[in-house]
C-alpha cells in the first residue's frame, strides 16, 4: 500500500497492524513524531490524517491507504510556518518533547479557526500534555498565529 | 523586547572599562575580590537589558532536536528488562525456554556484572540486576537484546523467574515500617533519623496559650516527564560510550566505572537532549545505562539501546516521597509562634537511594520562613516494600512545607487571625535567626513579597467577594488560600564543598565561547541562562555564547543538575572562568581595558595555542562564613533562598466534589533575575505541576507495591483546561549568592501550589482536608464530615 508523506508518495513495507507512528519514525526516518504513551493519550505523536489531527500511535498505518499525512517535518521546509514562528517568538518550548505534537494539534486548529477563542484553544488542545507546564505560553502563540498569519486571508 | 540580529547586537556594544568599580580582578587578580564583585550593582548592566530567544527554541520547533529514541546506528540492538514481579524474596532459578534460539540473543544476568553490583547514590545498596535477594517487585533481574523488536518481545516472553517470597507480609506505608512487629527491610525500617533543635519546646508548651495539632499527608507523585527514559551504549576505539536521557552525565559515568570495572578514560557519557526530568532522570538513568552497558560488552561493542515504554517507567522509576507530617503549633493570643514540633516522616521505599538528602531539605524546611525560638523537628526516612522514592522537584520540601502551610491556616481559624495576618505577623525579617540557624542577611524583605502578591490578585477583595457568594447558598463555593515559604538553593549543608565543581570556557581564535559544563538542558532554560550569564561577565553578545554538548570527555564536572543550583553555583563559577578568561586576553593577547565585541575577537584569534582553542576552568569557592553542622542540623544550610508567597482561587462544584482554580498568583523573591522569559517559564511550569499535585496526580499501588494506574489514561496531569491565569512576579532584591544576585529558583514554585489550593478549599467549604491529592471523594467526604 501506499501514503502519500509529506507530499511524497511512498510505499508503507511494515505490517498493516503496525501504528503509522513506527512506520512514520522507523520506517522513514521522521523523527519529529514523537512516542511519549503508545495509547493515544499524550498528543507527543499527533500528525495530519488530510487536514485533521490524530494521535500516530493509536492508527494501524493499514487503514490508511490513498490518505496525506502530515508531519512536524512537513509542516514547512524552512520552520517558517506561522505556528511555529509565534513559538518561537513566545518562548515556548521547554523541554520541547510534546511541541511537535502540539504545534500540529494548534495548525490543525488555525486551519479551522483562524481566530479561536481561548476556549476553542482549550477544547482543541487539551488533548495534548505538556509536563513542563508551557500551556499559557501556547495559549499566546496561538493567537499571535492567528493574528500574524496568513491563516485568515488562506481559509 | 529586542531580538536584534548578530551584526547589529555587536554594533550595539557599548565600549566598557573592566577598570570601574567591581572589576577588581585587574588590580588584585584575588579570587575573593571576584566573588565579591559579582554582586556590584554593575553586573548586569548591558546583557541584562536584552531578553535574548531560548538557545535550543529552533531545533524544538522544527522537530530536529535529537532525543534519544532518535539516535540509530547501524546494527543496534534492542533491549528489554525482566523482572520481579513480588514485593521482595529470592530469586531461585532463571528458565529459558527451549523454543527460543538463544545463541541470536544476548543475555545478561547479574553473573555478568564485572565490577561492583550496585549503583552509589549515597551507599552501595541498590543492585544493578538482582543476584538472588531482592525488595520490591520490578526489580530488575535479567537483560535481554535483539535487533528486531518482535523477536525481543517473544524472548521476554520465554523468560521465567522463579522467585520465593518472603515469609513475611510486605510493608507498604509509614505506619506499617514503623510498626515493630512488621517486616524489617532494614535495621528498625529507618534509614536516617534527624532532628532539628533549637530552643525548647518541651519548656514553653505548658505556657503557651493557644495549641494546634493535626496530622498531614502527601501521596507519591509521577514525574511523567512526556520523553520516556532510555539509553543508547556502543564501544568505540575501545571505549565504552553511553548516551540518553539523563540530568547528571557524572553520575551516570560514575555509575558506569563501578560497574564495568573499566577505567575512567575508557567510558564516556554523553547527554542527549533531555524531554523533561524534574529530578525523575537524577538517579535511574545510572541504572539503565549500567543495563545497556553491560548489553553492549557481552555483545561485542554492538549498539544497545533501552529505551523504555511508557507503562514500564510509570511503573519502575522513582516518584516523589510520600510524607505524614504531625504538627504542633503553640501561638500566643495574639498570633505569634512560641513553638514548632513536627514529626516528619517520608516513605523511601525500597532501597536508601537519595532519601536521606530529600529528608534533610525536608526538615530544614519543615518550620517555615518563620521567626520561632522554640523549634522540634524530627524526620525519618523508612523503609518499605515499593520501588524506591527519589528527586522529584522540590526534593523532600513541598511534603513538609504542605503540612506547615495547612496547619498554619488551622492555627490561624483557631486564633481567629486571617491567615495573611498570621503570617505577617510570624514571617523572618533581615536580623532574625531561621530555625536552622541561618541569621536572615539584607536587603530582602519577604513582607514585600506577601504584600505584592495580595496586592497582584486584590486578595482582600476577593476574600470579602468569597464570602458573599458563599452566604447565598450556591452549588458552587468559592474561596482563596495563601502559602509563604522559601526554598534554599544548591546542595543542603556541605554538599557544594563535597562536590567541588568546576566549569570551564572554551575560545576558539575565532571567537566562538563555548561553556563547558556537566550542568545538563532539560527545558528549564540553562543553556539560554548559562550563556546570558557569560556574555554579560565578558560584556559581549549574547550570540558569541553557545553551550557545548555535555560529553564527559569534553567538559568539566559542574556537579548533578539538580536542587536549583544551575544559575547560582554553575553560573558563578562561569563568571570565574569569564573574568580568568579577559584577564588571559589582556596579559597574552592585548585586549585593550575596554574593548568592543570586534576588539574581543581579534584579541581571541592572538592568544597564543597550539590547536586553535583555549580552555579556561574555574572551580566553586565556598562562601565564607557558610557552615554547616550535619548533627545537629544548625547552621547555614543553604548560600540563599529564594522567598515566595503564592495565592490560589479556586471553586468547587459541591455535588461533583470537583474543584477549578481560577486564578494563580506566583509572587518570589529571586535575587535576581538572569532572563525573564526562562524564569517566568520555571515558575508557571512548577504551579502547573503543583496544581496537579493538590489536585490530580494520585499514585495507586498495586498488591505488588507498584504503581498499579502507570498509563496516562489513569494517572491524571493537568491539561491546557485545568490552568488558570498564573501571574509570575518577581521581586529582585539582589541577596542571592550567584550572579549578579541571583538565587535559585528551579523548585521553588513546586512548594507553594498544593497548600495554597488546600487552604482555598478549606476556606470555601469550611472543611479541614489535610492531605494531597484531594480528589473529588475526598471533597465530597470532608464536607460530609464538617
Amino acid at each position: 500500500m501506499r501514503i502519500v508523506i509529506n507530499g511524497t508518495d511512498r510505499e508503507v513495507h511494515s505490517p498493516p497492524d503496525t501504528p503509522l507512528l513506527w512506520v512514520i519514525r522507523d520506517e522513514w526516518g521522521l523523527i519529529g513524531t514523537k512516542y511519549g504513551c503508545g495509547i493515544g493519550v499524550c498528543g507527543a505523536c499527533t500528525v495530519h490524517l488530510d487536514t485533521i489531527p490524530i494521535r500516530a500511535c493509536s492508527v494501524p498505518v493499514g487503514s490508511l491507504a490513498g490518505h496525506r499525512v502530515t508531519t512536524i517535518e512537513g509542516l514547512s521546509p524552512d520552520g517558517q510556518h506561522p505556528v511555529q514562528k509565534a513559538w518561537i517568538a513566545e518562548d515556548v518550548p521547554q523541554c520541547g518533547y510534546c511541541q511537535s505534537g502540539q504545534i500540529m494539534s494548534a495548525a490543525a486548529l488555525l486551519a479551522r479557526h483562524p481566530r479561536p477563542t481561548d476556549r476553542d484553544i482549550d477544547t482543541a488542545m487539551s488533548g495534548n500534555l505538556c509536563r513542563c507546564g508551557t500551556y499559557a505560553r501556547i495559549r499566546r502563540a496561538i493567537h499571535r498565529a492567528g493574528k500574524d498569519a496568513p491563516y485568515a486571508e488562506s481559509s | 523586547m529586542s531580538n536584534r540580529s548578530g551584526l547589529q547586537a555587536i554594533l550595539a556594544v557599548p565600549r566598557v572599562c573592566p577598570r570601574k568599580r567591581g572589576m577588581k580582578w585587574v588590580e588584585d587578580g584575588t579570587e575573593n575580590a571576584l566573588y565579591t564583585s559579582m554582586h556590584d550593582d554593575t553586573w548586569g548592566a548591558r546583557v541584562l537589558q536584552e531578553i535574548p530567544l531560548r538557545k535550543d527554541g529552533n531545533e524544538k520547533v522544527r522537530g530536529t532536536a535529537r532525543y534519544v529514541a532518535d539516535v540509530s546506528y547501524h546494527g543496534m540492538l534492542h533491549a528489554a528488562t525482566v523482572r520481579t514481579r513480588q514485593p521482595g524474596g529470592t530469586v531461585v532459578s532463571i528458565t529459558f525456554d527451549d523454543h527460543v534460539p538463544w545463541s541470536e540473543y544476548v543475555v545478561v544476568t547479574a553473573k555478568d556484572v564485572p565490577g561492583v553490583n550496585a549503583v552509589k547514590m549515597i551507599e552501595w545498596d541498590q543492585p544493578v540486576l538482582v543476584e538472588a535477594q531482592f525488595r520490591h517487585a520490578g526489580e530488575p533481574v535479567v537483560l535481554v537484546a535483539h535487533p528486531d523488536p518482535q523477536a525481543l518481545a517473544r524472548a521476554v516472553a520465554a523468560i521465567h523467574i522463579d522467585e520465593r517470597a518472603c515469609a513475611t507480609a510486605p510493608v507498604f506505608t509509614i505506619d506499617e515500617a514503623l510498626r515493630p512487629e512488621t517486616r524489617r527491610i532494614v535495621a528498625d525500617n529507618v534509614y536516617r533519623d534527624y532532628l532539628m533543635a533549637k530552643g525548647s519546646v518541651t519548656d514553653v508548651e505548658t505556657t503557651t496559650d493557644l495549641v494546634f495539632e493535626g496530622e498531614y499527608q502527601t501521596g507519591a507523585q509521577e514525574h511523567l516527564y512526556i520523553e520516556p527514559q532510555g539509553m543508547i551504549a556502543r564501544v568505540e576505539d575501545g571505549v565504552l560510550i553511553v548516551e540518553g536521557s539523563m540530568q547528571c552525565p557524572y553520575y551516570v559515568h560514575a555509575a558506569l566505572v563501578a560497574v564495568t570495572a573499566l577505567p575512567e578514560d575508557r567510558v564516556r557519557v554523553q547527554q542527549c537532549t533531555t524531554g523533561g526530568a524534574f529530578g525523575g532522570k537524577e538517579e535511574y538513568p545510572s541504572h539503565i545505562a549500567c543495563h545497556a552497558a553491560l548489553l553492549a560488552l557481552k555483545a561485542d561493542g554492538h549498539p544497545v539501546a533501552l529505551i523504555y515504554r511508557r507503562g514500564e517507567d510509570m511503573a519502575v522509576t522513582p516518584k516523589r516521597h510520600p510524607s505524614r507530617s504531625r504538627v504542633r503549633l503553640g501561638a500566643s493570643h495574639d498570633g505569634r509562634l512560641r513553638f514548632i514540633d513536627i514529626d516528619f516522616v517520608i516513605d523511601g521505599g525500597a532501597y536508601l537511594t537519595l532519601s536521606p538528602v530529600v529528608l534533610s531539605r525536608g526538615v530544614i524546611h519543615a518550620a517555615g520562613p518563620y521567626r520561632c525560638d522554640n523549634v522540634r523537628v524530627r524526620g525519618r526516612a523508612v523503609a518499605t516494600n515499593h520501588p524506591p522514592f527519589g528527586a522529584f522537584r522540590g526534593f523532600g520540601a513541598p511534603q513538609s512545607i504542605f503540612a506547615l502551610e495547612v496547619a498554619l491556616d488551622g492555627l490561624a481559624r483557631a486564633l481567629g487571625v486571617a491567615p495573611d495576618v498570621l503570617r505577617a505577623r510570624n514571617v523572618l525579617v533581615p536580623g532574625d535567626i531561621s530555625p536552622a540557624g541561618q541569621k536572615i542577611g539584607g536587603p530582602l524583605d519577604m513582607q514585600r513579597v506577601i504584600d505584592q502578591a495580595l496586592e497582584a490578585c486584590h486578595y482582600h477583595a476577593k476574600v470579602e467577594a468569597c464570602h458573599r457568594w458563599n452566604a447565598q447558598g450556591h452549588a458552587i463555593r468559592k474561596g482563596v488560600g495563601l502559602a509563604t515559604f522559601y526554598h534554599g538553593a544548591g546542595f543542603t549543608g556541605n554538599g557544594e564543598l563535597t562536590l567541588r565543581s568546576r566549569a570551564g570556557l572554551r575560545v576558539s581564535a575565532a571567537g566562538v565561547v563555548e561553556i563547558l559544563t556537566s550542568t545538563t538542558e532539560m527545558g528549564q532554560g540553562m543553556q539560554t541562562t548559562l550563556s546570558r550569564i557569560v556574555a554579560e561577565a565578558l560584556r559581549i553578545p549574547y550570540e558569541g555564547v553557545c553551550v557545548a554538548r555535555p560529553d564527559t570527555r569534553d567538559v568539566p564536572n559542574s556537579g548533578p543538575t539538580v536542587a536549583s543550583r544551575t544559575c547560582m553555583v554553575v553560573g558563578a563559577i562561569l563568571v570565574q572562568a569569564a573574568r580568568k578568561l579577559i584577564a588571559r586576553l589582556c596579559a597574552d593577547a592585548a585586549l585593550p581595558p575596554s574593548y568592543s565585541y570586534e576588539e574581543f575577537r581579534a584579541a581571541c584569534a592572538r592568544l597564543p595555542s597550539s590547536d586553535g582553542v583555549t580552555i579556561i576552568t574555574a572551580d566553586y569557592q565556598h562562601p565564607a562564613g557558610r557552615d554547616w553542622d550535619e548533627s545537629t542540623f544548625q547552621g547555614s544550610p543553604y548560600a540563599s533562598f529564594a522567598w515566595a508567597c503564592y495565592v490560589a482561587e479556586v471553586e468547587i462544584d459541591t455535588t461533583t466534589g470537583e474543584v477549578s482554580v481560577l486564578d494563580f498568583t506566583a509572587a518570589q523573591e529571586v535575587g535576581r533575575v538572569i532572563h525573564p522569559t526562562v524564569a517566568a517559564g520555571q515558575i508557571e511550569g512548577g504551579v502547573v505541576q503543583g496544581i496537579g499535585y493538590a489536585l490530580f496526580e494520585e499514585v495507586r499501588f498495586g498488591a505488588d507495591g507498584q504503581m498499579a494506574n502507570n498509563r496516562v489514561t489513569n494517572y491524571i496531569i493537568p491539561t491546557s483546561a485545568d490552568i488558570p491565569p498564573i501571574r509570575a512576579l518577581f521581586q529582585e532584591s539582589r541577596h542571592g549568592a550567584g550572579p549578579g544576585g541571583a538565587a535559585g529558583i528551579g523548585e521553588l514554585p513546586m512548594d507553594g501550589p498544593a497548600p495554597a489550593i488546600i487552604n482555598a478549599i478549606n476556606a470555601a467549604l469550611g472543611t479541614d482536608l489535610r492531605h494531597v491529592p484531594a480528589l473529588p471523594e475526598h471533597i465530597l467526604a470532608a464536607m460530609e464530615g464538617r
